[in-house]
C-alpha cells in the first residue's frame, strides 16, 4: 500500500530520475473529451513535459503549460504577515499567475498541485481555475488519501497514452535551502472526501476514482 | 549547428543590450539582451545560455538555451534546451523541449499548408 514511499529500493538515491507508470481513469475520461472534438483549450499545471504538450498538440489541441509549484516557490513571492510569519502574497501570486481570459480551457489538468501548494493559495487558485473554464469543461486533479506520510514523493505526469501516465520524481530548489539543493516538494496536508467536495463546490459535479496507490483521482466538470 | 562555431551567424555578445527591433537576412545568435523584436524570416535565432530576450520573435527557427519572455512564432521548429526558462506564446510546426526546460504559455502547432505529402 506504501506505493510511493518507504520501499528499499527508493532509499538508494538513483542515478537517474525515476519514473513509474499508472494507470489513471480519469485521464481516460479527458481523453475521451479530447478524442471527440478538436481544437481544444488544455491547461496543463504541472512541470513543463513535452510528451504532455506532443500528446496535446498531436490531437490538433492547443496546449497551455503553467507549472504553478514551482511558481509558487519563488522567493519573490513571500511577504510577512502581522505576526511576522512567513506567508505567500495571495494577490501577487494570482496577478503572476493563471491570467487568462474568462472560459478559456476546455481541460484544466492540476495534476497533485493541491496536495503540495501552500494551502493559503489552493482556494484562491480553485476559484480563478473555475473563471478560466468554459460551461461543461473538465478538471483532473490527484489527491492523496489519509495512507499517505507526509514524505510521499511528489510527482509530475507524463501522458503517455489515453489512460496511461508515466510519474516522475520532481525536486526543486526549495527557498531557504543553502547552495541551490534541490528536493522534493513535500505533501502539504491530505484532503479527505468532504475537504475536495468545499474545495469544488462551486463546479457542477464532482466524480472520484479510487486507486490502490494511496491516489484518488478527481474528475470535476465545469 | 546552433553555435556560431558551427553555423555563421551575427553574434550578440553577453555584454551587449539592444533596444528595439532587429531584423536581419542571416542567422542570430544572442548571448546578450535584447528588448523590443526579432525578425529573421528564414533564418534562425539562438538565444544562449546568457541570453535575455524579451521580445516578439519571428524566425524560421528558435533555439533556446537562456530566458525568453515575449512570443515565438517559428515557421519551421522550435528547440526548448535544458537551460531555457521561456515564458511565451509559441506557434510553430514542430516543438523540442529537453528535460529541465521551463515553459509557461501556449503551444500552438500549425501543420504545414502547400507542401502535399511532407511529415508535419
Amino acid at each position: 500500500m506504501k506505493f510511493f514511499r518507504g520501499s528499499s529500493n527508493q532509499t538508494a538515491a538513483p542515478a537517474v530520475p525515476q519514473k513509474l507508470t499508472r494507470r489513471s481513469s480519469g485521464m481516460g475520461e479527458v481523453s475521451r473529451l479530447l478524442n471527440s472534438q478538436e481544437a481544444l483549450s488544455v491547461l496543463d499545471m504541472g512541470a513543463t513535459s513535452a510528451s504532455n504538450i506532443s500528446f496535446f498538440t498531436n490531437k490538433g489541441h492547443k496546449s497551455y503549460s503553467e507549472d504553478l509549484l514551482r511558481s509558487s516557490l519563488d522567493p519573490a513571492l513571500r511577504v510577512q504577515d502581522a505576526e511576522g510569519k512567513s506567508v505567500v502574497d495571495t494577490k501577487k501570486f494570482l496577478d503572476e499567475n493563471l491570467v487568462f481570459p474568462n472560459g478559456q480551457f476546455d481541460v484544466v489538468l492540476c495534476w497533485n498541485l493541491p496536495d503540495y501548494m501552500e494551502e493559503s493559495l489552493v482556494k484562491p487558485t480553485i476559484d480563478r481555475l473555475w473563471s478560466t473554464m468554459k460551461p461543461g469543461a473538465l478538471l483532473l486533479a490527484f489527491f492523496h488519501t489519509k495512507d499517505a506520510g507526509p514524505d510521499s514523493v511528489c510527482y509530475r505526469y507524463h501522458v503517455t497514452d489515453s489512460d496511461m501516465l508515466e510519474m516522475q520524481e520532481i525536486k526543486f530548489a526549495m527557498p531557504g535551502r543553502p547552495g541551490g539543493e534541490k528536493q522534493s516538494p513535500r505533501l502539504q496536508r491530505v484532503f479527505n472526501n468532504r475537504h475536495i467536495e468545499n474545495l469544488f463546490r462551486d463546479f457542477s459535479s464532482i466524480k472520484f476514482f479510487l486507486s490502490r496507490d494511496s491516489i484518488r483521482e478527481v474528475l470535476v466538470v465545469r | 549547428m546552433d553555435t556560431p562555431g558551427t553555423v555563421e551567424a551575427a553574434h550578440i555578445g553577453r555584454s551587449v543590450t539592444i533596444s528595439g527591433e532587429l531584423s536581419g537576412s542571416e542567422n542570430l545568435y544572442v548571448d546578450g539582451t535584447v528588448d523590443g523584436t526579432i525578425v529573421l524570416q528564414d533564418h534562425s535565432l539562438t538565444i544562449g545560455p546568457n541570453g535575455k530576450v524579451k521580445a516578439s520573435v519571428r524566425a524560421k527557427s528558435v533555439v533556446v538555451h537562456g530566458r525568453l519572455e515575449g512570443s515565438i512564432h517559428a515557421s519551421d521548429r522550435v528547440d526548448l534546451r535544458k537551460t531555457a526558462v521561456v515564458t511565451s506564446d509559441v506557434t510553430t510546426q514542430r516543438i523540442a523541449i529537453e528535460e529541465g526546460a521551463f515553459l509557461k504559455g501556449k503551444v500552438d502547432i500549425q501543420k504545414e499548408t502547400g507542401k502535399a505529402g511532407a511529415p508535419s
